[in-house]
């Protein structure tokens, strides 16, 4: 579905450019090393992870959840991790430094590849990088040219969720959430962040084809203001804006929203039983997530074991379930008996979904007579549609 | 004063509806921690221990609250030494720009803290150079519990008066031995109650926390904030909040006890 | 001995012992915090690059005139200044009252355990509380449900939660410091306007109002500044509403655009120095 574009390395070189002159004033320091390994050392004694919550378990939040202990046992490599809420947090503190690992997402990867944050992977020395699904390797959001900046972990789609007492028929489409959202107005639900704004281009994708989107991160001046239209106009019959699952997963249970997107591990979670969840006709957005190595990593061979680790089916298969969302092999669905559920190794469901992506300048589709509508003015203009 | 018993009757009812009131979103925070609801859903569907078994066991959370009360100690202490400083200097002394002085102390806990956050983050991070750490988060935190330590100090000191150090340096009695013998002595309960509130402030602060604290340092709320975001683990914050709040009781009824004793003996 | 001297040098020279005092907590405040606000405010003329995040050192006014001139930052003001208002009068009507209560008619034992219950709260998390009114303001939550035979249905998300949620987190913060004022008022001065033939509500209104309302003004420096600054409590109870803390916050976590967010800050602040003038003449900045 998405094509990684050669234009890509001339931005990463344009950016890096950027930063290297930053670097003279004191407000960012540059990378030094983002050449790709050849060989795995003898492990440095600790690797400082940064990621989302759920992704590192050690058993201190709940003594049954831990794959950090036997990665800790089998490489000498003792585990320090950090987690963060936002993509964008997880930009600052990788900015920060003091990082060998970062679990990012596809709105996270090409910004830390273009301020030359992580460095190439060379997944040669991963013994365990073979058998992930091909459809998640090689993409535009973990690799440029053809060199890969790390190793899918896990990926969902973001879902539409309806309660099915009140939201009768079942809906097959986006349009309850849109077109037709008045018909729940109060309790329509939808994700807190600049990035749905894509969620809408999708729609429009299929509804307005007179605008011609053909990638809902790759938004020019008039096809970004007819998704901001339509999301003013949903806002009026939306009840709240959710980012924490904890949030939705109360409002669908007492029935405070009936109708608006959210994820699969959210359905799972959900124990009133009146849920179900679809992937709308027109096609959702979704994440893929990838483990980078920092290219300032003070324990690069530590680094390389841990994405060799957390690639292997069991490990893979525990985290993934933990935080609920596809394996990225085949044979880590051995050890997951939900697989189904999340429809793991699908590669048609998957191709439904438009990864999240970072919108920028340069539109990700190719076009090149005209400007896309960059991720600055995607968040001014989100705050826009919240008033 | 002469208040009829109906006044009386009115003011005891509003008091105690206002601490029922207080005491219901505490209610719901117990209940749930018994519900077998993952995410806190009302009513409660069922009755389970398990979130109990499960909060007791939780090394994260012991080993974050072991973080906070570190943090909070460090953060209180400094604030006693510069809060304790700046009371003696305000009460005892005038001096051009006292109220800049005022003021200054003032500002970090009156302006939002996600100004002070950011603030601070941006000075931290690219203005030194530092690396974001526990130290930089107990220096955040001691900037904004110094003034209520300075305020409680502040407070006695005005009431004391200056009487009693003044016979002891007319009889000799140096500036630092008055201070250790004269000034300390009937100041401790108000230290005592100001750190406590600077312990209390910097326990349960989020918003600069966020913004300060280094990679691998976890307080309390940092912990109950990204277990929000795991599966599961809604129910287990809130026996930690239920345990907190008892526990809690213990420090408040000890300060309480000795300010108000020693205020009685200072200002009556 | 060391000190002695010290002692002998510094006791008649008052400046120095001003000096010596005030070095310390100056340059800390100083150094730690107006260097940093400086900073930060300098940061609202500078630039910042699209794709990677950085802050530029290019001069600019962009910012701060697309803050002052944008529709969306005086509706969001207006909408934050009106929540803040709201919540720091709900909290002083009630802590008067009840910090009056503790201060006067209560017994010393009980006045002991109302001060522990009104502080004990205040260690119970922020965010269980926020999320325990969620579950309070719900549709099918304790409030509907209590309400329902009287006809009242919960307020829901939005607005009106989220100046009850916050009224509740702030209240403790209030009612200390009035108590503390009640509590100085010696009850001599209440029996000597009584003797002189004042009843209840003028003692009250003509001598006990006047001696407290620094320590009320301290009270509603609490409820307005901790609501003005909020952004976590709106996220959980507000519904679609937002407030400034999370323009700043959306701007410095999610549009990492640092410059932008310091524009905005530029509000609150401007707002709080214009507030704390208002009241310092008052003192009610050493009843905190």
């Amino acid at each position: 579905m998405l094509k990684p574009t050669a234009r890509m390395s001339l931005r990463a070189g344009v950016a890096s450019v950027a930063v290297a002159s930053l670097a003279a004033c004191g407000t960012a320091s540059s990378g030094s090393d983002t050449e790709a390994a050849t060989e795995i050392g003898d492990a440095e004694g600790t690797v400082s992870i940064l990621a989302w919550p759920g992704y590192v378990e050690d058993g201190s939040n709940d003594p049954t959840v831990d794959w950090v202990s036997d990665f800790e046992e089998a490489t000498s490599c003792e585990v320090v991790s950090k987690t963060y809420g936002t993509s964008d947090e997880a930009y600052q503190l990788m900015q920060s430094g003091g990082y060998d690992v970062v679990a990012a997402s596809g709105d996270l990867t090409l910004r830390l590849i273009a301020a030359d944050l992580v460095s190439a992977v060379n997944t040669d020395l991963l013994e365990n990088y073979e058998g992930i699904f091909d459809f998640l390797k090689d993409k535009e959001w973990n690799s440029v040219d053809g060199v890969s900046y790390g190793v899918p972990h896990g990926y969902g789609a973001n879902l539409l969720m309806y309660n099915t007492e009140v939201v009768d028929p079942a809906p097959t489409s986006w349009d309850v959430v849109f077109d037709s959202a008045s018909d729940y107005a109060g309790a329509v639900t939808a994700y807190d962040s600049p990035i749905y704004i894509a969620d809408a281009a999708v729609y429009l994708m299929t509804h307005e084809p007179d605008l011609g989107i053909t990638n809902p991160y790759a938004l020019d001046e008039d096809q970004f203001a007819a998704a901001v239209d339509l999301l003013k106009l949903q806002k009026e019959s939306v009840g709240e804006y959710w980012s924490d699952y904890l949030k939705e997963i109360q409002a669908f249970e007492s029935g405070d929203s009936v109708v608006g997107t959210t994820w699969q591990v959210i359905q799972n979670s959900i124990s009133t039983g009146n849920t179900e969840v679809v992937l709308p006709e027109e096609g959702a957005t979704g994440w893929s997530d990838t483990w980078m190595i920092a290219s300032e990593a003070e324990s690069p061979n530590c680094a390389y074991m841990w994405l060799d680790y957390i690639a292997s089916p069991e490990a893979n298969a525990t985290a993934t379930a933990y935080f609920g969302e596809a394996p990225s092999s085949e044979a880590a669905c051995d050890f997951r008996d939900d697989c189904e559920a999340y429809h793991a190794g699908d590669e048609e469901y998957a191709s439904q979904i438009w990864y999240w992506t970072t919108p920028v300048a340069e539109c990700v589709d190719g076009r090149e007579d005209v400007e896309c509508v960059d991720y600055a003015e995607w968040t001014k203009a989100w705050q826009e549609i919240k008033g | 004063m002469q208040l009829g018993p109906a006044t009386r009757a009115v003011l005891g009812i509003v008091t105690t509806v206002t601490l029922a009131l207080i005491y219901l979103p505490l209610f719901v925070v117990l209940l749930n921690s018994f519900s077998t609801s993952e995410s806190l859903s009302w009513p409660p569907p069922g009755f389970t221990l398990e979130w109990w078994g499960r909060a007791l066991q939780s090394t994260g959370a012991l080993e974050a609250l072991g973080t906070s009360v570190a943090v909070a100690l460090a953060a209180s202490a400094i604030a006693l030494v510069l809060g304790t400083l700046a009371a003696m200097a305000l009460s005892r002394y005038e001096f051009f720009g006292k109220e800049a002085v005022n003021l200054l102390i003032v500002l970090p806990i009156a302006l939002p803290g996600i100004v002070t956050g950011i603030a601070l983050n941006n000075a931290f991070r690219t203005m030194m150079g530092v690396q974001l750490s526990v130290w930089t988060l107990i220096i955040a935190h001691a900037t904004f519990c110094i003034v209520t330590v300075y305020n409680n100090a502040f407070a006695r000191l005005n009431a004391a008066g200056t009487r009693l150090e003044d016979a002891s340096m007319d009889l000799g009695a140096g500036l630092f031995t008055t201070f250790r013998l004269v000034t300390f002595p009937r100041l401790k309960s108000a230290l005592v109650a100001g750190g406590l509130l600077a312990f209390a402030l910097s326990f349960d602060e989020i918003i600069v926390t966020t913004f300060t604290a280094g990679n691998g340092v976890t307080t309390l709320p940092l912990w109950i904030l990204q277990n929000m975001f795991r599966p599961s683990q809604a129910p287990v914050v809130a026996v930690i909040a239920v345990i907190l709040v008892v526990v809690s009781v213990v420090p408040i009824a000890i300060a309480q006890r000795l300010t108000a004793k020693d205020a009685a003996t200072v200002s009556r | 001995m060391t000190t002695h001297r010290a002692s002998a040098f510094l006791a008649p020279r008052r400046r120095l012992q001003v000096a010596g005092l005030l070095t310390a907590p100056v340059a800390w405040l100083g150094l730690v915090y107006v260097v940093a606000l400086a900073a930060l405010l300098i940061t609202a003329f500078w630039t910042v690059d699209g794709l990677t995040g950085q802050v530029q050192i290019q001069w600019t006014t962009d910012n701060v005139v697309e803050v002052f001139t944008e529709a969306l930052y005086r509706t969001v003001t207006l909408r934050t200044l009106g929540i803040a208002a709201a919540v720091t009068v709900i909290d002083v009507l009630i802590a008067i009252p009840v910090a009056f209560f503790m201060a006067k008619v209560a017994g010393p034992r009980a006045r002991h355990l109302l001060v522990i219950a009104v502080l004990a709260p205040l260690w119970a998390s922020y965010l269980v509380k926020v999320y325990a009114w969620r579950a309070l303001l719900s549709a099918d939550g304790l409030i509907g449900w209590a309400g329902a035979p009287f006809g009242l249905d919960t307020p829901g998300y939005g607005i009106t939660g989220v100046i009850l949620t916050l009224s509740y987190l702030w209240l403790p913060y209030v009612i200390m410091p009035i108590y503390a004022g009640f509590d100085r008022v010696p009850d001599r001065l209440l029996e000597a306007s009584a003797d002189l033939g004042a009843r209840g509500g003028i003692t009250l209104m003509a001598v006990v109002l006047p001696m407290i309302r620094p320590a009320i003004i301290a009270g509603s420096i609490f409820a307005f500044c901790l609501s003005l600054g909020d952004y976590i409590t709106v996220g959980i109870v507000g519904g679609t509403t937002q407030m400034l803390g999370n323009l700043v916050y959306t701007n410095v976590g999610a549009a990492n655009n640092l410059p932008l967010a310091a524009a905005i800050s530029l509000i609150p602040i401007g707002i709080i120095f214009v507030y704390l003038a208002a009241v310092r003449r008052t003192g009610a900045l050493r009843s905190l």
